[in-house]
């Protein structure tokens, strides 16, 4: 058997395969055995590194360098100076990188972060099950089902303190064990990877990039709440997630990782995909498993919550894939562990999607608590194209547009609720000094007035209503008064929407008017000139 | 013993059922909360959010309909805070619906209108959204507007949860959504079974039926026309409630007294014809059990039934009774019966029916129901329509004396009038079947086990030893039940264990009709029905076989029950119809066979 001297790793993404990976890697393998280097240089393909918007990504071990933006046209010449002569060529480098060798822990958007959930993504072959049991994987499921009772599982993510991902930041331990109580014979684990906000691809990193983990999350969750069916409700366009999620269950059943009798205990549990119809909805809980029961997608009311009336009105845990993806490192190396990363209040590390006007557009994992500035300007490289900051919508089309003053809030669950923002789904659109936020925010009304679900009738005509008093403002008709009414007709779907999609309007329209009132008075004029709302 | 749970309205203490509401809970001790969408007997969809309340530690409000109690559970059912959301809530809502008050046939009968008012709402300020939508049309019973549709979902919960005809669904998202039928064909082209519960349901005008008051106008200002009238045995249990009287009080002297005020030409009733029903129909269950015939013998009066059952069970159709309903047999007799007593030219007459059923129209405009050589009923008016004509012209039906019909076909026994109830038409046939088959009265006439709102309700009866079971379903989804179970049992055992069933489209029979007043609840529809009961008791005949008019028909124009005349006017076929589209597949029953 021959050692290979060199590694390249292709990252497989919605963004790199559009760009054509597959026909360049195609033409490398081509180019490297007529090289006579095959043996030499191994081609691996992986999920996603985070990286957004920089075309064909390449990444080469042992120097850990990162290609961007690469074409077919290339190849010759990286082989030439790189494979064989030992010379990266720099101008190929992701991003304004330094003039020597780039390590990974240095490079823009992918250094110093603190992977946890996303330790594998990038790295190992999503497809091969090996790859993920030789990096330690399915280790914390041997450990649960050989050594450890449910309500052990349950108390060892309790006492981690470990907070849904999905945006709320519910105490995971307290729905597992409020879920393991309930009465009834059958109970599910749901895991919501529909991922439906605006600017957000966290889950789908995991699911591409590391789908093995989230499974044995999955698995440890059922047996933690007694369940003995799981479903993953994915959105129906990722269709790179649910072939490799698939994969993965087909994979882990030929292990009797799934089925009966799992690894030769007790315990049997089946899992199964369903793919979501695309209605942003259907990211809240109660109308995903609507959803999932084969009708329309439209929420529940609440109580009660699924954990005692769920799928099928039966206790059910339903949780977000970075939730569950926490869950076997929770579990391999301990509360303790987990509990120093982040805050005392939300231990552990978040994925962030970092878009808009930066310069590494992409996804990282930081820790709880790390600073919007920092996140920003450290990891996504600052404003691009020397512009100047203006504001951040966090939490996506849900979420708060924060000021310029307010930079330095710490991201985590509690610290933002301080300034009635949120964390959300960990979306950050960055948005330069040209933007008009007039504009920003009918984009969003507009958004949410096409995901209304028209079951109820605050958020039905309240979206429409928002819609038509923002048209005004752009079109230079509005008055002051629309502006208060805007605010107040949010306050009253946030008082009386049936579910968090009418609720949640507030926060974008309220934190766009109040931090950035003289950008919307301005539109009072019908003279005013505006690049966005006025061409 | 369920388990109970104890919590404070507005700070009175109040101990109710685990499972209850907020909302069932302010009822119990006397708290009015404001609601628009829920209905006490459907399942809340929590759609308007006008019956929020708040709940001490729940950081937003919550809707009482739908949010279950909870022990030490704290709610504050009306403050400054809930009255801005209501009225802003009920503000949106007007914002996009097409307020036409005046000429509405809600008007006076809208939920949003009343709450509108009671609440002060201002519609200043905010602009209105309302796109016009085209109103469906299709239907010959039913006009739905979706301009003043508030979404509240009542009409497709009752049309699927209830009627299980599930002809209504929501469909398109958000603002686009819309009440709408299968391929947006209308209802007309739908599996509607035209019974009108959603009618009735609905808290708004987005759901009326097709009124033909104008061209009952039109009949009834026209010198050259004989106009003469028929109404329905529930109608007299129902029309004073629009004036003012307790429900369930019978107003039938006041109700003839009003139809002459209008001017209408000839005053008969329909009851003449539930008792005519009931010879035919206890005719053919004898006939059926002493030959060996299809049993169950299923009864046929009810429009909404037949057309469920044509859609649904067309396999079921030869146990279906070929009488005609009391309404179409009435048509038939005026234009032949009532035009040759009375030297009339049939062509001059109108045909006039006051019903309690949207269904009635579809039934009265079938192609087959034209046996007199004439469309038998030309117009149907619900109760809701008569209700509207005697305002417009200003008849106080409670201060009116009673009156007396026109004789011919005027005169009605109790086994006619409780046809309104359900378990009516069970009750009264097998009074008379009994008679039939053993030459006696029956030992009691009050067959208590049929009557009442229970969905399905069976009964033993023993007939000189022979023993019959029988069955009663009120409501499509209770009807969908006991025959499903019909039907098995007749393809395990090639028979069933029931002999005779009776079934009505409505929840309650025909007091709780499409074309009832709206807003009914299940409680208000037993109380109708038992004024139907004390009506029976306090009539002179309550067994249909007694009625001399009805004896005198059979003796001067038809002859026997089930002569070839008899067969001809009064009985009827079926079809086998899609459940798509609603429209006729093929005949399932043979034109007016002589058995």
């Amino acid at each position: 058997m021959t050692i290979p001297r060199m590694h390249v790793l292709f990252p497989f993404d919605p963004d790199t395969l559009l760009s054509g990976v597959k026909e360049f890697e195609a033409a490398l393998l081509k180019e490297l055995k007529k090289r006579n280097l095959e043996n030499e240089v191994k081609v691996l393909e992986t999920g996603s590194i985070g990286v957004t918007g920089k075309g064909i990504l390449m990444v080469v071990y042992p120097e850990g360098v990162y290609y961007s933006n690469l074409k077919i046209s290339d190849i010759p010449r990286i082989v030439e100076e790189h494979f064989i002569k030992g010379r990266p060529v720099k101008e190929f480098f992701l991003g304004e990188v330094p003039a020597r060798f780039v390590k990974r822990e240095k490079l823009g958007l992918v250094r110093e972060q603190r992977r946890v959930v996303l330790e594998n993504a990038g790295i190992i072959d999503p497809e091969n099950i090996e790859e993920y049991i030789a990096t330690g994987g399915y280790e914390a499921l041997e450990k649960v089902l050989t050594s450890m009772k449910p309500e052990e599982v349950i108390d060892e993510v309790k006492k981690s303190g470990l907070r849904g991902r999905g945006g709320a930041g519910f105490p995971t331990g307290l729905k597992w064990e409020l879920t393991r109580k309930a009465e009834g014979d059958e109970k599910y684990i749901i895991c919501n990877a529909d991922e439906g906000e605006p600017g957000t691809f966290k889950d789908r990193l995991i699911l591409e990039g590391d789908p093995h983990k989230l499974l044995e999350g999955m698995i440890i969750g059922g047996y933690a709440i007694g369940a003995s069916k799981g479903y993953i409700y994915v959105r129906g366009e990722y269709e790179l997630s649910i072939n490799r999620m698939q994969k993965a269950i087909d994979d882990a059943y030929k292990y009797n990782i799934l089925g009966k009798n799992i690894l030769g205990t007790d315990f049997s549990f089946d899992l199964e995909i369903k793919k979501g119809a695309g209605a942003y909805v259907c990211g809240e809980e109660t109308a995903l498993i609507e959803s999932l029961e084969g009708k329309r997608g439209q929420p529940r009311n609440k109580p009660p919550y699924p954990v005692t009336h769920g799928l099928w009105m039966k206790p059910t845990a339903v949780n977000n894939v970075e939730t569950i993806a926490n869950v076997p490192p929770i579990v391999m190396r301990g509360a303790e562990w987990f509990r120093k990363l982040g805050t005392e209040k939300c231990p552990g590390t978040k994925v962030f999607t970092i878009l808009g006007h930066v310069v590494y557009p992409g996804l990282i994992e930081v820790e709880m608590g790390t600073t919007l500035r920092d996140i920003i300007f450290n990891y996504g490289g600052g404003i691009k194209d020397g512009k100047k900051f203006k504001g951040a919508l966090v939490g996506g089309a849900a979420g708060v547009f924060v000021p310029q003053k307010l930079l330095d809030v710490k991201m985590d669950f509690d610290s933002l609720k301080e300034y009635k923002a949120v964390l959300g789904s960990g979306a950050i659109l960055v948005l330069n000094e040209d933007t008009c936020m007039v504009d920003m925010l009918f984009s969003i009304i507009r958004f949410f007035k096409h995901e209304s679900c028209g079951q109820c009738s605050p958020c039905r005509i309240g979206t429409y209503e928002l819609y038509t008093l923002i048209n005004k403002v752009r079109s230079g008709e509005a008055k002051e008064e629309d502006l208060e009414m805007m605010i107040g007709l949010s306050e009253v779907m946030n008082d009386s929407s049936f579910c968090p999609l009418g609720q949640s309007l507030i926060m974008p329209v309220k934190s766009a008017i109040e931090n950035f009132r003289e950008e919307f008075v301005a539109h009072f004029d019908k003279n005013y000139r505006c690049e966005k709302c006025r061409r | 013993m369920a388990e109970m749970v104890k919590l404070y309205i507005d700070g009175k203490e109040v101990e109710v059922d685990k499972d209850a509401t907020i909302l069932d809970a302010a009822k119990k001790v006397g708290v009015h909360i404001p609601t628009l969408c829920y209905h006490a007997d459907l399942s809340p969809t929590g759609a308007c959010g006008v019956c929020v309340v708040e709940i001490e530690g729940s950081p937003t409000p919550k809707r009482s309909c739908c949010t279950p109690v909870a022990p030490g559970m704290k709610v504050t059912s009306n403050s400054k805070y809930l009255r801005e959301i209501r009225k802003a809530l009920v503000q949106l809502i007007l914002s996009n619906h097409d307020v036409t008050c005046p000429t509405c046939p809600a008007n006076e009968h809208c939920e949003l209108q009343s709450l509108a008012n009671y609440l002060g709402v201002d519609t200043d300020g905010l602009p209105t959204v309302l796109e016009k939508k085209p109103i469906d049309e299709t239907s010959i019973a039913i006009v739905r507007d979706p301009n003043k549709c508030i979404l509240c979902g009542r009409c497709v919960n009752v049309c699927n949860d209830i009627q299980t005809v599930s002809a209504l669904t929501i469909a398109d998202r958000g603002f686009d959504a819309t009440i709408d039928t299968f391929f947006s064909l209308g209802m007309g082209n739908s599996a509607c079974v035209n019974c009108g519960q959603c009618t009735v349901f609905c808290p708004t005008g987005a759901l009326s039926e097709r009124s033909e008051i104008d061209l009952v106008w039109d009949a009834l200002l026209d010198p050259d026309k004989v106009v003469v009238v028929q109404e329905a045995p529930s109608i007299r249990a129902t029309l004073g409630e629009e004036f003012g009287m307790e429900i369930g009080t019978v107003t039938v002297g006041k109700m003839y007294a009003a139809m002459r005020r209008l001017g209408f030409d000839v005053i008969f009733d329909t009851n003449f014809a539930a008792d005519l029903t009931i010879m035919e129909e206890a005719n053919e269950l004898v006939e059926r059990i002493k030959n060996g015939g299809a049993l169950p013998l299923i009864t046929s009066c009810s429009p909404g039934w037949i057309k469920f059952m044509e859609t649904f069970f067309p396999d079921l159709a030869k146990y279906v009774s070929t009488c005609k309903s009391p309404q179409q047999m009435f048509g038939a007799l005026v234009k032949t019966y009532f035009a040759k007593e009375s030297g009339i030219d049939p062509s001059k007459i109108v045909s006039v029916s006051i019903m309690p059923c949207t269904a009635k129209k579809f039934e009265a405009r079938r192609p087959e129901m034209r046996d007199s050589g004439y469309q038998d009923v030309d117009y149907v008016l619900t109760t809701r329509e008569l209700v509207r004509m005697l305002k417009a012209a200003d008849i106080d039906l409670k201060t009116l004396p009673d009156e007396k019909p026109d004789e011919l076909m005027g005169m009605y026994t109790g086994a006619a009038t409780i046809f309104g109830a359900t378990g009516g038409v069970m009750e009264a046939a097998v009074r008379t079947a009994y008679w039939m088959l053993t030459g006696k009265d029956l030992p009691n006439l009050d067959i208590e086990a049929v009557r009442g709102m229970a969905g399905i309700k069976e009964a033993e009866l023993d007939i000189n030893g022979m023993k019959v079971k029988v069955a009663v379903a009120h409501g499509l989804g209770n009807a969908r039940t006991l025959l499903t179970k019909v039907k098995e049992q007749i393809e395990k055992t090639g028979q069933s264990e029931y002999a005779f069933i009776e079934i009505m489209a409505c929840p309650g029979g025909c007091v709780g009709g499409g074309g009832q007043p709206k807003g009914s609840t299940f409680a208000m529809r037993a109380r109708r029905g038992e004024g139907l009961y004390k009506e029976d008791r306090e009539l002179p005949y309550r067994k249909s076989h007694e009625n001399p008019a009805i004896i005198r028909l059979y003796d001067k124009f038809l002859g026997k029950q089930g002569s070839e005349l008899a067969h001809r006017l009064l009985h009827t076929h079926y079809f086998k119809r899609s459940n798509l589209d609603g429209a006729c597949v093929e005949a399932v029953t043979e034109k007016h066979v002589h058995h």
